[in-house]
């Protein structure tokens, strides 16, 4: 038997042992007789753990093991925006023309259309001298998006030829000088990061659109946010408000181990909804991983990785890319899964002792980047977290907190109010707001981190109120801290909670956030005037210009009619003071 | 294949079996044992190698010894299909247990069963009406949703399934569910109740039962729902059906499958579960939807008793992060003499937003859920308040929720076994009761929808 081939020896699971082969860490090799595809996890002499990407059920020992010589790799390239793979980049749509409505084993598919003719346009000349990651060429991939055709990080050279037309992507488009050709679709293993020059501090937000994000815990482009929150406490609907709204040029949206229905209804979602920073189709910016929870864990465990992998690849072009992963505990749990099937010695709760080492090294590859080619581009990564009954003293969201600089903590108190986005404003925190706030201060208005800060401490004020209400009930408070639970009620009703699913309200820009941050604290200006000239707190708070304030962001156009709500809600309160 | 026998057992331990060396044995084959008396016993290979097969035994293991003989039946665990699995009753492993004869089979299908390709699914959207009003307006069914109930012993998770397995049906239309029922380790009592309203309803005719009873072998629970999944998926995806599952009590399940850890001696997860049940679990609860190109569809209504009635415990706890919401029973509402005693607060029905509205249930639906809830959750937290302060220190706006809250238990949760509430009745009594409220204090609820079914503030 060569080293080529070999046999499997033990079966648990989606974890084999194959002897008589010499492979590689990492390695991907084709297990039994239906080909299934596994990777090389761990070496013990002779024999070759491998975790298998797809169910093992039937398979036996003594069938063959066969090596390929590849890590696991994803295949980069026009094509890869719309379309939605499995945790090792099968296309969902050619799995379902292969083998129809269940995902059956033992086949292949390339992670791109191979046989798709592309319009790429070259942009450099036959004599330029290419350094690695430089930009040869586009293609018009999606209406929105062009696609840069890079060299692959590890080649550099002369041009020796180069031609604009239609390819596909394994035609050769460019050759240099030594002879090397260049094709359009690029390998990458998707364990290894890619390359680029350097990174850079961020000092631009991720506009979300969801007004708590925005305006009291920012997200910076190149940074990382951690979503923990018990189930039903909307981590799946932030995630898709986020691929939804933010302000990204690309969206890679990986569904770990969760439900299949959520993914089903993106596809269904996404042709149709408009990306509020393009007006067109949001599919255009968007790819898709979807390896649900009853999908193999083996694969679960790669999707982040292919995901990542294809982030950072859009990020090489010069893009802002934002990935989203829900839910970064399915990973942990499949890593948890694996390890404990090579008897691996455990960590806490049973999850490897490299837990929070993988974590960290996934987070790492977030950031803002000087690419090969020399412009800026950048990954933002968002992980929900999934802890077990909410406590997040767990080992991922322990592991996740210690690495990334925002914090969303959503909270089943406030989900069961639905009081959404269910984000606690105590709890939550961004390390961000530093680096931002000249941003803020230079596009959106030069007191904007003030506004913040004062939104914030009436949220602080109020929590303190409340225990003492909680004793004495708020009849008993003195009526200017009446007033202020009233403004902070405000802050709540009106500014934090945002419905996801909205056709107005779900999406604020900036400008808007501002204005109607403001508008509560002109509201409490006047009213504290108001209660000092004699007026009675019901009166003052119950103007039905400040419903109408409240109500009219549910109509498109707010944004014009706010300062004007702002003024009449102004005049009836000076009013109910008056008639006093 | 259906080998020869091996007597090379070597350790035996709970419901497990280690043999040395056989021929090669495939993952997960069914294994056919024969005990020194004579009787048989089933079982699954778990872990093979060159050297040794580890299998589990659905029945335990009493009374295996080292003289037992192995039987490798060369093939992974299948359930002969056919139109005729209807109006059957099956035990937990798939043999007749009504005395009929044997199911002749039109096919068969292995009973893991494989994924749903996400890309085929079809998202759920049809309203089910239920006629238990908290269902319906609060945390609305949809046909192709897995939707569980969260209960606790002594609670009547029961009455309430049967109830819904009743009264479920698309509006305004008559199209039957067929019930596949699946029992997994109930009492027999139990057991009873469900098989004999469904016979008083006739609804026996159109259902399935598979039956895995407490003094039946635990191990057999793992494949019991399998089988009743197998049969669903056969029925909904091959001809045509639209399928309500009814599968209880999971808890009893999960516990199974921590038997099974425990002897293995794997790395036990939080309170003693494999650290896999999520997978495992997501293998049951994700065998439900809709798919493309496919008229029929599986609902699915587990029920799980929550140990010492805490939510956080890993079994709701991991149900709740793959199911599409989940309905809570409340101790404290039975107490107060509530049927159903639904909490609407921890509940949620993650599908009801793209299945209510204008064109489903009615256009004000929305509006009205959202107020009902926001006003009963406020009302509910006041009742702690009122416990320390007083009714005296409430401000008017609280104390009109205060009171509401307790009209909603009374008069919007509370109705009887058999009443079934169109939702547009369900609807029009939410709006008798917000009545109680002051309109300034609704302000979840369009002002479009005051003026067009307030009962008396409407033009
Ligand atoms: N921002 C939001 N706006 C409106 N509803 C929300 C929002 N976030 C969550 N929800 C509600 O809560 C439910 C559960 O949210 P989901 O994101 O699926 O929770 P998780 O992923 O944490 O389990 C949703 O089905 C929806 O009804
Ligand atoms: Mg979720």
């Amino acid at each position: 038997m060569s080293d080529e081939n070999g046999v499997i020896y033990r079966i648990s699971g989606p974890v084999v042992t194959a002897t008589g082969i010499r492979s590689r860490m990492y390695e991907v090799v084709r297990v039994g007789h239906e080909g299934l595809m596994g990777e090389v996890i761990e070496l013990h002499g002779d024999k070759s753990v491998i975790q298998v990407y797809e169910d093992t059920s039937g398979i036996r020992p003594g069938e063959p093991v066969v090596r390929t010589g590849q890590t696991l790799s994803v295949q980069l390239g026009p094509g890869l925006l719309t379309q939605i793979y499995d945790g090792i980049q099968r296309p969902l749509p050619v799995l379902e023309k292969t083998m129809g409505t269940f995902i059956e084993r033992g086949v292949d598919a390339d992670g791109l259309d191979l046989e798709k003719v592309w319009d790429f346009e070259a942009t450099v000349s036959v004599g330029d001298e290419v350094a690695p990651g430089a930009v040869i060429g586009t293609v018009q991939e999606t209406e929105t998006i062009v696609h840069k055709v890079m060299l692959p990080p590890n080649h550099s050279g002369k041009v020796a030829s180069i031609e604009s037309g239609s390819f596909n992507v394994t035609q050769t488009v460019c050759t240099l000088e030594d002879g090397t050709e260049i094709q359009m679709m690029q390998k990458w293993p998707v364990r290894t990061p890619r390359p680029y020059h350097q990174k850079y501090a961020p000092d631009t937000p991720l506009v979300t659109g969801m007004r708590i994000l925005d305006f009291l815990f920012p997200l910076a482009k190149g940074g990382a946010a951690g979503i923990p929150g018990p189930f039903g406490s909307g981590k799946t609907v932030t995630q898709q408000s986020l691929a939804k709204y933010s302000d990204a040029q690309i969206v890679v949206y990986i569904g770990c181990g969760e439900r299949g229905n959520e993914m089903t209804e993106v596809l269904d979602e996404f042709p149709h909804l408009i990306d509020p920073n393009t007006g067109k189709p949001l599919m255009n910016r968007t790819v898709m991983i979807a390896n649900t929870s009853n999908m193999p864990v083996a694969a679960r465990e790669a999707s982040v990785y292919t995901g990542i992998t294809i982030a950072e690849y859009f990020r090489d072009m010069g893009y802002d890319v934002a990935l989203m992963a829900d839910s970064t505990s399915r990973w942990a749990e499949a890593m948890r899964e694996i390890s404990s099937r090579l008897e691996e010695m455990p960590g806490e709760e049973g999850y490897p002792a490299y837990l929070s080492s993988r974590l960290a090294e996934f987070y790492e590859r977030a950031g803002r980047v000087e690419t090969l080619e020399g412009e800026d581009g950048s990954v933002t990564v968002i992980g929900a977290v999934s802890p077990p009954g909410g406590d997040i003293s767990e080992p991922v969201s322990q592991g996740t907190l210690r690495i990334v600089k925002v914090f969303w903590g959503l909270d089943a108190g406030l989900a069961r109010q639905r009081h959404f986005p269910a984000i606690n404003w105590l709890s939550s925190y961004s390390l961000y707001p530093q680096s931002l706030d000249q941003w803020f201060r230079d596009n959106i208005a030069s007191d904007f981190p003030e506004i913040r800060t004062e939104i914030s401490s009436l949220l602080q004020v109020e929590a303190e109120l409340q225990e003492i209400v909680q004793l004495v009930g708020s009849d008993a408070l003195p009526v200017d801290q009446q007033l202020t639970l009233e403004v902070a009620r405000m802050i709540r009703e009106f500014f934090l909670q945002q419905n996801g699913f909205h056709e107005v309200d779900a999406y604020s820009g900036l400008e808007q956030q501002y204005k109607m941050a403001k508008a509560i604290l002109t509201f409490q200006d006047s009213a504290k005037k108001a209660l000092a000239a004699g007026g009675q707190l019901e009166d003052v708070v119950n103007v039905p210009a400040r419903t109408n304030l409240m109500r009219d962001r549910f109509e498109a156009g707010y944004l014009d009619r706010v300062d004007g709500l702002v003024d009449e809600m102004n005049k009836q309160i000076a009013a109910a003071a008056e008639d006093n | 294949m259906s080998g020869k026998e091996y007597r090379t057992i070597t350790d035996v331990k709970g419901p497990l079996v280690f043999l040395e060396k056989t021929e090669p044995v495939a993952y997960g084959e069914i294994v056919q044992l024969r005990l020194t008396d004579g009787s048989m016993k089933n079982g699954q290979v778990l872990d093979t190698s060159d050297d040794m097969v580890v299998v589990q035994v659905f029945e335990g293991t009493a009374g295996v010894d080292l003289g037992t003989g192995v039987k490798f039946m060369g093939d992974v665990f299948k359930l002969p299909v056919s139109k005729d699995l209807i109006g059957r009753i099956l035990d937990g492993a798939g043999r007749p247990r009504d005395g009929g004869p044997a199911i002749v089979a039109e096919g068969e299908a292995d009973i893991i069963g494989a994924a749903i390709n996400p890309y085929s699914r079809q998202s759920p959207h049809d309203f089910i009406q239920t006629g238990i009003s908290a269902i319906d307006c609060c945390t609305t069914l949809v046909r192709g949703q897995k939707l569980p109930i969260f209960s606790a012993s002594g609670l009547p998770h029961n009455d309430i399934a049967l109830q819904i397995a009743r009264q479920a049906k698309l509006k305004d239309s008559d199209e039957e569910f067929i019930v596949v029922f699946c029992a997994m380790g109930i009492t027999a009592e139990e057991y009873n109740f469900f098989r004999s309203d469904l016979e008083r309803t006739g609804a026996l005719e159109n259902a399935v039962l598979f039956v895995n009873l407490a003094d039946d072998p635990a191990v057999e629970r793992l494949i019991t729902p399998r089988l009743a999944l197998t049969a669903a998926e056969y029925l909904a995806f091959e001809h045509d059906y639209h399928v309500l599952v009814v599968y209880t009590d999971v808890t009893n399940y999960c516990d199974a499958l921590r038997q099974i850890g425990a002897a293995r001696e794997e790395v036990p997860g939080r309170r003693g579960y494999p650290g896999y049940m999520y997978t495992d679990l997501a293998m049951l609860y994700e065998r439900a939807g809709l798919v493309k190109g496919k008229k029929g569809s599986i609902t699915q209504f587990p029920i799980l008793t929550m140990p010492g009635d805490d939510i956080t415990h890993p079994i709701p706890d991991l149900s709740g992060y793959i199911t599409e919401g989940q309905i809570v029973i409340s101790r404290e509402l039975h107490g107060s003499g509530i049927y159903p005693p639904i909490n609407v607060l921890p509940s949620l029905s993650r599908l009801m937003g793209g299945c209510i509205g204008e064109k489903t249930t009615r256009e004000d639906h929305k509006s009205v859920s959202d107020q009902m809830y926001a006003a009963y959750a406020q009302g509910r937290e006041l009742r702690g308040l009122v416990a320390i302060v007083g009714e005296d220190a409430l401000n008017e706006r609280d104390k009109q929720l205060l009171d509401f809250s307790g009209l909603f238990e009374d008069k919007f949760l509370r109705q009887s076994r058999d009443e079934d509430r169109s939702i547009d009745e369900t609807l029009d009594l939410c709006w008798d009761l917000m009545q109680n409220i002051s309109t300034k204090y609704l302000v979840r609820l369009d002002q479009k929808w005051i003026d067009k079914y307030h009962p008396t503030e409407k033009k």
